[in-house]
C-alpha cells in the first residue's frame, strides 16, 4: 500500500536540518504500524512526506502504486485517499461539526447533500459524538474534537490513515476515548501509520514497530520485540525514558 | 468606611465629566468671542437651504381660451382650457391652489396653479455624490484587495511581485498626486484614445473612483495579507490533506475565517477613504467638500459651512462604524 525507497529531507530554514536523511520501509494494505523516537528525529516529516504536505528532496513514495513525487501525479487525487489526523486537531473552527465532517465530501467526493449527511452522521456515530453534530469545535473538549478530526478523515473513504501524534495535546482522561476509536479502526482492517508513545496501544494492535532518530530509521520489529529486546543502544534508552 | 470611600470615588468621577462640559463649552465660547471681536456675523438659518430647499414649481396653461370646466377636487382636479373646437386639460393634482375659475378667459402662459417640491441643496447633493464615489471605490477596493491579498503571498513571483510593487509605489506617494495622475494624464490619454476610435470620453467622475479604489485597494492587499497570514497553517493543511485543491482551501477554509479578523482593519480604512474622497474636488467633482465651498461662495458664511461639512462627514463614517460594527458582531455569534 506504500512504498517507500530512500527519501531524504532537508529544511534550510530557519537553519539547515537535515531532517530526513534516507527512509525506506513498506507498509502493506490492512497493517499498522507505529512509529516512535525522540522529539525532533522526523517522525511528522516522514508522515507528512506521505501525503506530500512536505516535498522530500529525493527517493520514491509509491501510495498504491502511484508515485506521488512524480510531477504529472494528481497530488489532490492521492490524498484524498490518504486519512491525517493532527496532534492539533486543526478543525475548521467556523464549520459546525457536521459540516466539518461532509465538507471535503461535498467539494472533493462530489457527494451531494443527503449522501454526505448520512455517511457524516454514521461517522460521528461510530465516533460517538453524533449528539454534537450541530456545535462548534470551540465547544468541545479535546478528545472530542479529535474524534471529529478522525470522522472527518474517514468521510473521504481512504485507504491509509496517517496519525501525528493524535493524542499528545490530549488531557490525560481524553486519551483512552480516542486510542479506542483508533483501535477500534485497525481491527476493522484499516492500513494505519500512528506516530505515537502511547505504548499500550502499540502492544495491542501494532503488526510493527519503527524506531526513528536522527532522520534515520534505527530499528523495526514486533512490539513484543520492543519491550524484550530491543537491539540498538538508542532504542533502549529511549525505551526507559517513556515507559 | 467603605462607603465613605465609594462616595468620594463618585463624587470625584462627576466633578471630572463636570470638569468635561465645561471644557466644551469654554471652547465654544473662546470661539465665538474671537469671532464676534473680528465681527463675523454668524447666519445659521442661512444652512439648512444649502441642505433642502423648497422649489416652486408653475403649472401654465399652453394655449389660450376660455376655461370651460373645472372637473374633480382636490388631487383628482382637471382644468380644461376649451378654444373652439380645441380643447385641452392639465391635470392639478399637485396643485396648493387653482388659480382660475369657470368662464375665465386665459392667454398662453397663464398660471393654471402652483406647488412647492423639496429637492435636495447643494450640500446634500455634494454628500449624495461623495457617498456614492465612496461605494463604487470601497466595492473595486475590496475586489483589488483580495486579489491583490492572494497574489502577495502566492509563489508565483509575477504575482508576488506585482502584489508588493503595486502596495509599495501606491502607499509611498501622496493621494493627491495620484488623483492628479489619474486625471490629468491617464483619464486625457485614455479619453482620447477612446475619441480616436470614435467612443465618447468618460466622466472624470470614474477616474476619480478609479484613484480612490486603487488607492484603498493597496492597502486592502496589506489587510488581506495580514488577515490570511493570521490564520494559523495547520488550517491550510487539514483542508489539502481531504484532498481539497489551494483555491478550495482558500475559498472554504481560509478566507472565511481571515474575513471575522480582516473586518476591523478593513472598516478603519473605508472610514479614511470616505475622509480622502474630498480630495476628488480637486478635479471638479462636486462632492461634499467642493460643494461647501460653492456654498460658501454664494452665501459667504464660511465658518458655519465648514462646521456643517465636518459634521455631514460625522454622519457618513459614524453610520458606517456602526454598520460595521453590527456585521461583526453578527459573524461573532455565528
Ligand atoms: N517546516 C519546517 N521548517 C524547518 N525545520 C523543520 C520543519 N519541520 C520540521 N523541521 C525540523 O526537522 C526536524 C525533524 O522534525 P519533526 O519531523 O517534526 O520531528 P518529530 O516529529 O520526530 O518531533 C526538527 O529538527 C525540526 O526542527
Ligand atoms: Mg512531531
Amino acid at each position: 500500500m506504500i512504498e517507500v525507497t530512500d527519501i531524504h529531507k532537508t529544511f534550510f530554514v530557519p537553519h539547515k536540518v537535515k531532517a530526513l536523511v534516507g527512509v525506506s520501509t513498506k507498509v502493506a494494505a490492512g497493517e499498522v504500524v507505529v512509529v516512535i523516537g525522540p522529539s525532533g528525529s522526523g517522525k511528522s516529516t516522514f508522515l507528512r512526506c506521505l501525503n506530500h504536505l512536505e516535498a522530500a528532496d529525493s527517493g520514491h513514495i509509491l501510495i498504491d502504486g502511484i508515485d506521488i513525487l512524480d510531477r504529472k501525479t494528481n497530488i489532490n487525487k492521492v490524498r484524498a485517499e490518504v486519512g491525517m489526523v493532527f496532534q492539533s486537531f486543526n478543525l475548521f473552527p467556523h464549520k459546525t461539526v457536521l459540516e466539518n465532517v461532509t465538507l471535503a465530501q461535498k467539494v472533493v467526493r462530489k457527494r451531494g447533500k443527503s449522501e454526505a449527511h448520512d455517511k457524516a452522521m454514521g461517522l460521528l456515530q461510530k465516533v460517538g459524538i453524533q449528539d454534537k453534530a450541530n456545535a462548534y469545535p470551540d465547544n468541545l473538549s479535546g478528545g472530542q474534537q479529535q474524534r471529529v478530526a478522525i470522522a472527518r478523515a474517514l468521510a473521504m473513504d481512504p485507504k491509509v490513515m496517517l496519525f501525528d501524534e493524535p493524542t499528545s495535546a490530549l488531557d490525560p482522561e481524553m486519551i483512552g476515548e480516542v486510542l479506542d476509536v483508533m483501535k477500534a479502526l485497525a481491527r476493522e482492517g484499516m492500513t494505519m501509520v500512528v506516530v505515537t508513545h502511547e505504548m499500550g496501544f502499540a502492544r495491542e494492535v501494532a503488526d510493527r514497530v519503527i524506531f526513528m532518530d536522527e532522520g534515520a530509521i534505527v530499528e523495526v520489529g514486533t512490539p513484543e520485540h520492543f519491550f524484550q529486546n530491543p537491539t540498538h543502544d538508542r532504542t533502549k534508552l529511549f525505551l526507559s525514558q517513556i515507559l | 468606611m467603605a462607603k465613605l470611600e465609594e462616595l468620594r470615588y463618585r463624587s470625584a468621577y462627576f466633578l471630572w465629566v463636570g470638569v468635561f462640559f465645561i471644557g466644551v463649552f469654554a471652547l465654544i465660547a473662546l470661539l465665538y468671542g474671537a469671532t464676534a471681536k473680528i465681527d463675523y456675523v454668524w447666519h445659521w438659518f442661512d444652512v439648512p437651504k444649502y441642505i433642502v430647499n423648497q422649489e416652486r414649481i408653475e403649472i401654465t396653461a399652453g394655449m389660450g381660451g376660455e376655461v370651460a370646466a373645472i372637473e374633480g377636487e382636490g388631487k383628482d382636479a382637471v382644468v380644461i382650457v376649451k378654444d373652439g373646437d380645441d380643447s385641452e386639460s392639465y391635470p392639478m393634482a399637485e396643485a396648493e391652489e387653482i388659480w382660475v375659475s369657470k368662464g375665465d378667459f386665459i392667454t398662453p402662459g397663464k398660471i393654471l396653479g402652483v406647488y412647492h417640491k423639496w429637492q435636495p441643496g447643494i450640500l446634500l447633493q455634494g454628500m449624495w455624490l461623495t457617498l456614492k464615489v465612496s461605494m463604487y471605490a470601497i466595492v473595486f477596493g475590496i475586489l483589488i484587495g483580495m486579489l491583490g491579498g492572494i497574489a502577495r503571498i502566492s509563489k508565483n513571483p509575477a504575482l508576488k511581485w506585482s502584489a508588493i510593487c503595486y502596495v509599495e509605489l501606491i502607499r509611498g506617494s501622496p493621494l493627491l498626486v495620484q488623483i492628479f495622475i489619474w486625471y490629468f494624464v491617464l483619464a486625457t490619454l485614455f479619453n482620447r484614445l477612446l475619441m480616436v476610435y470614435g467612443f465618447s470620453e468618460i466622466d472624470a467622475l470614474y477616474y476619480g473612483v478609479a484613484a480612490l479604489a486603487c488607492f484603498t485597494g493597496a492597502y486592502v492587499t496589506e489587510i488581506v495579507r495580514a488577515g490570511i497570514q493570521s490564520i494559523h497553517r495547520g488550517q491550510t493543511e487539514a483542508a489539502r490533506s481531504l484532498g481539497m485543491t489551494g483555491p478550495q482551501a482558500m475559498y472554504y477554509i481560509i478566507l472565511p475565517q481571515a474575513m471575522r479578523r480582516i473586518l476591523p482593519p478593513l472598516a478603519g480604512q473605508f472610514i479614511s477613504l470616505i475622509k480622502d474622497s474630498s480630495l476628488l474636488g480637486m478635479i471638479a467633482i462636486r462632492e461634499l467638500t467642493k460643494a461647501t465651498r460653492e456654498a460658501i461662495t454664494i452665501s459667504l458664511s464660511p465658518y458655519e459651512f465648514w462646521f456643517v461639512c465636518a459634521i455631514l462627514y460625522l454622519i457618513l463614517t459614524f453610520t458606517l462604524s456602526m454598520a460595521v460594527q453590527y456585521m461583526e458582531r453578527k459573524m461573532a455569534i455565528q
